[in-house]
């Protein structure tokens, strides 16, 4: 379990430490600031195993959370908490920055004792905790409002209080996915796999019961054997989930049984369901690198990137980043749209283009002088990567339907305003040249 | 200056090292040292040239950057190009640049070999001294190739500056440091002797370190040094304060150049010449008298530069070791230092001494701290220190302070730490052995080791005590008597046990008789600690139990049934098991008689050296104790005069020889052939002995079964050991004889002052006439000496003449001494007779005084043809068909000698049966029939 956290600022100082069990002492605050945040060589491993104690450490910005035990826990458990734990923070306060950690640090001591007791973690829901833990203060609660809190708190449906009303009742959906892609210099895909996440947003009255549809193939086949024809409809479009997590909310021994997603949702803002896929997924762009070394002195690089989805959307934020030799010496760079500019800090030539419709192609080209050095080792040539956001699901996922079922209140899923977004974002997009 | 003007301070490298340094993040400072490298590539890529200042600021922040920790891959042409600038910044740049990055790159290395020579070769002081430094700090290889030839004629050119000579010469140090190979010695090297005259403190100082370095190698090149320096730091010593105005630091003259003068004064002997030897002492008189004089401030650094020199000046003192006034004078200064209030100085005081306390001049003036060196140990804080203590303890302690040092040993390893115990128990064994007068006492203190630190007394050390209280019977119904007690201690560490339960079995019948320690008592007090211990012990005191059986039948059935026990007879152990069954079995089934033959007591041991000490060597390294070994045998005068230790006469050694008269031993010499010299007497005697460096090394260990080998053969190996191989050859013709010593030296260091002697008796003297010639001293490490003896029969004898051989391995004296293999069978000439003619002899010689017979058992298998050979060996004629038994050997032969010659029969009847021979001896003389009879004896 865990045996304590620390949060430190990029100069390896404390801003936050909380220990949990007598196992970790002061003297592990200085181990990890010194073998990790101070190391010459960086770490690149997230788990640090110094004298028997192991370190978890999570970096958002230039602020490192690490979570320290001696036992030998559950690594993904322990990670999952710190990124919940960030998500908490960031719900309460904004962007996690250090200023913002000094001026919230009793909150956050508040939630650290809630949320993790004697190492094992709690509740860490955001709607849940921010019934109790206000920033505002606490109003003078009424006896049954208290009560109210103990029982939501360790009943049955933790994530969601009752007697909770909206004149309008609304919910919005969005499926968010980042896309990653390792492709040969002649086109072939090499890796590819797509995570998403299924986000929901929901203002609804009372203890609404949802129940959520997708295009997925086991459901889709479960569901498919009562309606044939459905079946032939939507067949072609269904898509190979590899694996999936739920919110808590879920009720699992329903999706085990029947296949169906059916749940009562926090209030406001929750994950509803993260999942992977590999097979079937649209690459919305195209990276045809041309790299050719013009004598000791000279490269000639020439990119060419095609849009490869419906014409009648349009990808935005698509940066190119184009690597250059360690010895680059200058550059001249044309392209027909956008913009692209050589960064010596990065080493790299970056190609932005604000907007672009599908089935469009666009071109760089740029003259790299170098200089000659007695070095004899060869530059290693990285790939090309790219970042863009496209306004559809690159898994093919779509949404079917999401009902919702309020048999107390006077409300039915013809009333309930419902907003599906899809984005679709590049993760590590890259393309060897 | 023009180049003020421009800015010395480099802005945008201020600019940019802020930059840095105001960093966020690794991520940020990278960024910053990315964009600013491909800046610095577009510039030297830039078409137009760059100037020299652009271009040194550039370079400086490549340097920079590479001190952070990033590859520089770029930029060795500029900085390169920097070199042949005229501006003293730009060119200072450059060559710090090259010292810092460039490796062995071929290309470039010329370039830069070629700016630095024309440095070299330039007339102007700062551009030599910046090559000479940058050669200094590559100092690789290749810069070591191209100039190592130049710098020693720049060092003693007439019109070179000082700095430039100051620094050719460091220069010059750092490549002979890098490779020796390289640099040329050649008529420079007198000159640079002379550079101890300069003018100029700086270049005397670095010519020191250069030619301390130097001569190391060549000490006689640089012979010269010694007046010069001599008259250099006299000069110094005698030196007002302010005269030397720079080199004075805290009011002590040039305190660097002192100490370098003094540390090359160590590299040679003292001086010969006695005007500079007096002077040198004069000047160490000074040193000495100013130690004494009041600081003249308070300043540490003060103290600490004065004391630097003195403590050279000591060094310098212990290393003439030839001046005892100084000696004397020196110890008690670092006697004042034992109470002085730094740490430091205690510490050094105290490890001077310990070189001091091994010269003879001040060995005594060391023993007058013993009081507050033994305070040191008890009261001093840092451990380093009490470590100090406990040497130079060890280092000063003799015959007459040994019980107070040990004591004091004893009574500190209670609170000792525990890194350094395992060494004071050692060192308390090694001194409680060797100035052991009273053998009670060493076995008191020994035991009271293990009471006190029994967890640190190694094997070794209780080896030694069962060794030495075996050896000498005196102290075995002592110490019987000790462990007895000591064992009676509710708890007692598992290696009293073990040395209790060794003693008692071989030596507790000699405290049986007293009520108190009845055997069943002394049994039932070593079996109540038999649980507690480990299985090894277990197994000693199994065997301690069957030696029991044998001393005390009494209490046989008690121990059979301890034996008998499940516990034992069962025993998850192998080796206990085995015992016990064995045990048992042996107790039940043996007799009496062969109970006590097979649970005899244990012979003497065997040793040379003390295996503690050699264990101690091994913990200190060599040199330590080997000098304190060595210097003890100089003193030996101090040590042996006092009264010799009584064993040392009840064993001594059984060869008799001119030079046992100085031991005071007396001239009777013992039977001969009696007895087996006492080889075993133990390593201490041996080391008692060895210390007068006149007497006669006991007879070497395995030495009297080389020599009975040799009656019977003429060639082969006399004596081996780690050191020394002693081979023979030799051939005899009736009285004469001549014998080839082959001396073989096995190591690979030589033997200084090689000297083997031909001792014979007194007794031997008139009957025996050897002549030799002396060899050379100087044996080489594995060459081989040749000495030839011519030896004459004047009359018969009985005794060897003795080899004793003394030479110097390494820093200790060694003495080896083995009996030659002359003996009277050498002459026999053999006689071809016939049965009659023999039987009528044979008769003839029926006087009993003229026979000689001998039952014995064989020793060796019985087998005819052996015999026969050594029938023959023994210089008789074998006469066959002469017996009427078969089996029997007959022989006959003449002895010669100068005056007579005897008739001499043989007659050796074997019984194959009783394993028994019977030989029969006549001859015309009755020594002679003794003396054949035994020689021929020992053969079968």
């Amino acid at each position: 379990m865990i045996g304590g956290l620390f949060i430190y600022n990029h100069k390896g100082e404390v801003l936050i430490s909380r220990v949990y069990r007598d196992d970790i002492g002061r003297n592990a605050v200085d181990a990890f600031r010194v073998n990790v945040i101070h190391a010459r060589q960086q770490v690149r491993s997230p788990v640090t195993n110094i004298a028997r104690t192991s370190f978890f450490h999570v970096k958002r910005s230039n602020i490192w959370l690490a979570a320290v035990t001696k036992q030998n826990v559950n690594a993904a458990m322990v990670f999952e908490f710190l990124y919940k734990m960030c998500d908490v923070m960031a719900a309460y306060f904004g962007k996690i920055s250090e200023e913002n950690i000094k001026n919230n640090f009793v909150l956050i001591y508040e939630r650290l004792d809630e949320i993790l007791d004697f190492g094992y973690p709690q509740n860490s829901e955001t709607g849940a905790l921010k019934t109790f833990i206000t920033q505002q203060g606490i109003k003078s609660q009424t006896k049954e409002e208290q009560s109210q809190i103990t029982s939501q708190v360790t009943g049955q449906i933790g994530w969601r209080r009752e007697g909770i009303k909206y004149r309008r009742n609304e919910l919005f959906l969005d499926v968010l996915e980042s896309v990653n892609l390792l492709m040969s210099p002649q086109g072939q895909v090499l890796s590819a796999h797509v995570s998403g996440r299924v986000v929901m947003k929901s203002y609804l009255s009372g203890m609404p019961e949802c129940k959520f549809g997708m295009n997925d193939k086991i459901v889709i086949e479960k569901q498919g054997k009562g309606t044939a024809d459905e079946t032939s409809k939507s067949g072609k479009q269904s898509i190979a989930i590899d694996d999936c997590t739920f919110h808590q909310c879920v009720r699992l021994s329903k999706f085990d049984s029947e296949r169906s997603i059916s749940f009562i949702p926090p209030d406001g803002e929750f994950e509803l369901m993260r999942y992977r896929t590999t097979k079937d997924i649209i690459l919305p762009f195209r990276v045809i690198p041309l790299v050719r070394e013009v004598g000791r002195t000279k490269l000639e690089v020439k990119v060419v990137i095609k849009s490869n989805f419906k014409p009648s959307l349009l990808a935005q934020k698509i940066e190119v980043r184009i690597p250059t030799p360690l010895n680059t010496s200058g550059v001249q760079v044309i392209c027909m749209k956008g913009k692209a500019k050589y960064k010596a800090s990065e080493n790299a030539i970056v190609w932005k283009i604000k907007r672009m419709a599908g089935m469009k192609e666009s071109q760089i080209s740029a003259e790299i002088e170098l200089l000659p050095t007695n070095d004899k080792k060869k530059w290693a040539r990285p790939p090309i990567s790219m970042n863009f956001e496209v306004p559809f699901a690159p898994s093919g996922l779509k949404v079917r339907y999401l009902k919702v079922f309020e048999p107390k209140l006077n409300y039915s899923d013809h009333d309930v305003i419902k907003w599906v977004r899809y984005i679709g974002r590049s993760g590590i997009y890259e393309t060897r040249c | 200056m023009q180049a003020v003007s421009k800015g010395d301070g480099m802005r945008g490298l201020a600019v940019f090292i802020s930059d840095i340094r105001n960093c966020k993040s690794k991520e940020a400072e990278i960024k910053r040292i990315n964009k600013e490298l491909a800046n610095i590539r577009s510039k030297f890529k830039g078409d137009k040239a760059l100037d020299g200042y652009s271009k040194k600021k550039y370079v400086c922040k490549l340097l920079f950057i590479f001190l952070l920790g990033h590859d520089i891959d770029f930029g060795h042409m500029e900085a390169v190009n920097l070199l042949s600038s005229n501006r003293y910044t730009e060119k200072q740049i450059g060559y710090l640049f090259i010292s810092v990055l460039v490796n062995s790159n071929s290309e470039l290395i010329r370039l830069i070999n070629n700016a630095i020579k024309n440095d070299l070769a330039s007339r102007n002081p700062t551009f030599m001294c910046l090559a000479l430094h940058c050669i200094a700090n590559v100092g690789s290889r290749e810069m070591g190739e191209a100039f190592a030839a130049d710098i020693p004629r720049i060092l003693v050119a007439g019109d070179s500056m000082d700095s430039v000579k100051q620094s050719a010469a460091l220069c010059l140090l750092r490549l002979y440091k890098a490779s020796p190979d390289l640099v040329p010695m050649g008529e420079w090297t007198a000159r640079v002797v002379h550079l101890l005259n300069d003018q100029h403190m700086g270049v005397v100082t670095a010519a020191v370190s250069l030619i301390t370095c130097l001569c190391k190698k060549n000490p006689d090149d640089f012979k010269t040094c010694i007046s010069l320096a001599v008259s250099r730091l006299s000069r110094i010593v005698s030196s007002a304060s302010t005269d030397l105005q720079d080199y004075t630091y805290y009011f002590v003259p040039a305190p660097w150049l002192s100490v370098k003068l003094l540390r090359l004064l160590q590299c040679y002997p003292p001086p010969e010449d006695a005007a500079v030897k007096g002077r040198l002492v004069e000047c160490l008189e000074t040193v000495l008298n100013k130690a004494q004089e009041p600081p003249k401030s308070k300043k540490v650094q003060h103290s600490n530069a004065k004391n630097a020199i003195l403590f050279e000046t000591i060094s310098l003192i212990i290393h003439y070791d030839s001046e005892p006034n100084l000696l004397v004078r020196a110890c008690n200064q670092l006697g004042q230092f034992l109470q002085h209030r730094e740490t430091n100085l205690r510490y050094l005081a105290l490890e001077s001494m310990c070189t001091l306390a091994s010269s003879e001049f001040s060995h005594e003036a060391v023993k007058t701290h013993i009081e507050t060196v033994i305070n040191a140990l008890k009261t001093e804080r840092d451990v380093s220190v009490r470590q100090r203590a406990v040497d130079l303890l060890y280092a000063m302690c003799d015959r007459s302070n040994a019980p107070q040092i040990v004591a004091e040993m004893l009574s500190y390893l209670e609170t000792a730490d525990y890194s350094i115990r395992e060494e004071i128990v050692l060192k308390v064994a090694i001194l409680a052995e060797k100035y052991a007068v009273d053998y009670t006492w060493y076995v008191d203190t020994i035991l009271n080791l293990i009471r006190i630190a029994g967890d640190y007394v190694s094997e070794e050390v209780w080896y030694r005590v069962i060794q030495i209280v075996i050896n000498r019977d005196d102290v075995q119904g002592y110490a019987a008597k000790t462990v007895f007690e000591a064992l009676q201690a509710p708890a007692c560490h598992e290696n009293l046990v073990k040395v209790g339960g060794y003693i008692l079995g071989e030596f507790g019948n000699l405290i049986a008789g007293d009520p108190r320690s009845s055997p069943l008592i002394q049994f039932n007090l070593l079996h109540s600690k038999f649980h507690l211990c480990s299985v090894p012990t277990r197994a000693l005191l199994l065997s301690t139990y069957i030696k029991f059986v044998n001393l005390f039948p009494e209490v046989k059935p008690t121990i059979q049934d301890v034996l008998r026990s499940d516990s034992q007879l069962r025993n998850a152990d192998v080796e206990l098991q085995q015992r016990a069954v064995e045990y048992l079995r042996l107790s039940t089934v043996a007799s009496t008689d062969i109970l006590a033959t097979v649970l005899e007591e244990m012979p003497p041991f065997p040793e040379r050296e003390s295996s503690i000490l050699a264990k101690l060597k091994k913990k200190k390294g060599p040199s330590t104790v080997t000098d304190l070994e060595d210097t003890k045998r100089e003193r030996s005068v101090d040590v042996n005069g006092g009264p010799e230790p009584a064993p040392a006469s009840t064993s001594a050694v059984s060869t008799p020889s001119p030079s046992a008269d100085l031991l005071g031993l007396g001239a009777a010499p013992p039977a001969p052939a009696g007895p087996p010299p006492s080889s075993g007497s133990g390593g201490l005697l041996v080391d008692v002995f060895s210390d007068s460096a006149s007497a006669v090394a006991p007879l070497a260990p395995g030495s009297e079964d080389n020599f009975a080998r040799f009656v019977c053969k003429n060639n082969g190996v006399l004596f081996e050991n780690q050191l020394l191989q002693i081979g023979l050859k030799s051939e005899f013709r009736q009285n004469l004889g001549r014998m080839f010593i082959f001396y073989g030296n096995k190591t690979s260091t030589q033997f200084l002052n090689f000297t083997p002697t031909l001792i014979c008796s007194d007794d031997l003297q008139p009957h025996l006439n050897l002549q030799t010639k002396p060899v050379d001293p100087t044996v080489e490490g594995g060459a081989q000496v040749q000495q030839v003896v011519n030896i004459e029969c004047v009359s018969d004898f009985t005794e060897a003449p003795v080899l004793s051989i003394q030479f110097r391995y390494g820093g200790t004296f060694q003495n080896v001494s083995v009996q030659l293999p002359i003996t009277l069978n050498k002459f026999f000439q053999p006689t071809e007779m016939a049965s009659q003619d023999f039987f009528q002899r044979w008769k003839q010689l029926s006087n009993p005084q003229q026979e000689v017979q001998n039952i014995f058992k064989a020793k060796h298998p019985m087998d005819t043809e052996v015999t026969k050979a050594k029938i023959i060996g023994f210089g008789s004629a074998l006469l066959e068909e002469v017996d009427p038994n078969p089996a029997n050997f007959v022989g006959a032969g003449i002895i010669h000698t100068k005056t007579t010659q005897i008739g001499c029969l043989l007659r050796l009847e074997p019984n194959l049966q009783a394993q028994m021979y019977r030989l029969t001896l006549r001859t015309s003389k009755e020594a002679v029939s003794q003396r054949l009879c035994e020689l021929l004896s020992a053969q079968f």
